[in-house]
């Protein structure tokens, strides 16, 4: 039941967007920025794993781009539109840092708990529950993978409107959950 | 020498996520020693040996290191989502998380 | 260098050893599905150890790649396969 919702919510601006065949032709046709970006995307990604530079391989290379660019712009970029990306991406660039300070700190923790001695005695779990103020899709899975990357807290349960439920393993990952990170992610994201 | 100071903290982390794994009380608990652990010490670890890969420069070199930091993206996306999968899974089967009022009867 | 990685390698094994006790005799289904998907991020790192034992790393870093994106569906698939079932 409950993943039936998060599934509609994640296909919903696919179906939006592919409304009828000749609408999505249009706008497929339209915003060409996008089709030029993911064939950028995934050519880097051909060159980087392949590994060859002979013609051959670069042809084949640039067929299988451009087919893959026609049958996935609309999954990329499902807005269509560029504008902000590159700001969006120089901040997440900007948050990545900061992200893996605060995982090698969450692990020392779990590290510390794991070779504890009385170690039943220090772990409390429990699941919290909060309402998030985040509001797009995108930032709504950026922080639900965070809180699962840092350790002590796995993300239960999202729901569309920001409804979370964390599963922390003592009281000391759980009491500081919706604080600093959420509002780094509003930041990165442009939401207020 | 970075490389090997790399490579010995991250099998401690490993060696956490290991004990970690056998430790814990039940598997909601168990599943934050496993799923991320591991993810850190494999980043570190991997990180060790691209740049120990890089030691004699070559553009195939540099091609290969970039390979093994991709696969360290890979498994930074797709580690929290295996994690969120089978939590999913184990609530949705009716499982209730440890709790700790009633250690003695929940532990037996 | 190489008896260093040879050394880590062999680490990782006796640690893999410890998260098959976990697969094999876990209380619960998902127990065991924890335990795998340790081996298997274990697995990934041990591959590109064995390239390097090996002096081959541009080819076992392709094979540690595919295994990751192979761990990765097997346990989402087998946790999908799995939900809705009482009593694990």
């Amino acid at each position: 039941m409950v993943n039936r919702e998060q599934h509609e919510a994640s296909s919903q601006p696919m179906g939006h967007e592919s409304g009828g065949t000749t609408a999505g032709q249009r706008r497929g046709l339209r915003n060409v920025p996008a089709c030029l970006l993911t064939f950028a995307i995934l050519f880097c990604l051909w060159i980087l794993l392949s590994g060859r530079f002979d013609a051959f391989h670069l042809t084949l290379g640039v067929i299988s781009c451009i087919m893959v660019t026609l049958f996935s712009v609309d999954l990329v970029f499902p807005e269509g539109s560029l504008q902000g990306i590159g700001g969006t991406w120089l901040r997440f660039l900007g948050y990545v840092p900061w992200l893996l300070y605060q995982i090698i700190l969450a692990n020392l923790h779990v590290l510390y708990l794991v070779f504890h001695p009385r170690m039943m005695d220090l772990i409390e779990p429990e699941i919290i529950r909060f309402q998030s103020k985040l509001h797009s899709d995108l930032s709504l899975v950026t922080f639900a993978n965070s809180i699962t990357l840092t350790p002590g807290t796995i993300t239960v349960y999202v729901s569309v409107d920001g409804d979370f439920q964390v599963h922390a393993i003592d009281k000391k990952s759980g009491e500081a959950l919706p604080g600093e990170m959420e509002a780094r992610i509003a930041r990165v994201f442009g939401e207020q | 020498m970075l490389v090997i100071a790399l490579l010995v903290v991250g099998l401690v982390f490993f060696t956490g996520g290991g004990v970690g794994i056998l430790r814990f009380p039940d598997f909601f608990t168990r599943l934050h020693p496993a799923g991320k652990l591991d993810t850190l010490g494999s980043l570190l670890m991997m990180l060790a040996v691209a740049i120990y890969n890089l030691e004699h420069f070559s553009w195939e070199a540099l091609l290969t290191s970039l390979k093994i930091m991709l696969i360290v993206l890979f498994i930074f996306l797709s580690s929290p989502t295996a994690t969120h999968s089978i939590v999913d899974a184990g609530i949705r089967a009716g499982m209730v998380p440890w709790r700790k009022e009633t250690p003695e009867e929940k532990a037996e | 260098m190489q008896y260093v990685f040879l050394y880590a390698g062999l680490y990782l094994c006796i640690l893999m050893l410890l998260s098959l006790y976990r697969a094999v005799f876990g209380p619960t289904v998902l127990d065991r599905l924890v335990g795998v998907n340790a081996i298997g991020s274990k697995t990934v790192v041990l591959l590109i150890l064995i390239g390097l034992i090996y002096g081959r790393v541009d080819m076992f870093v392709d094979i540690s790649m595919a295994y990751a994106m192979l761990n990765f569906i097997a346990v989402l698939a087998a946790s999908r396969y799995f939900q809705k079932r009482k009593g694990l």
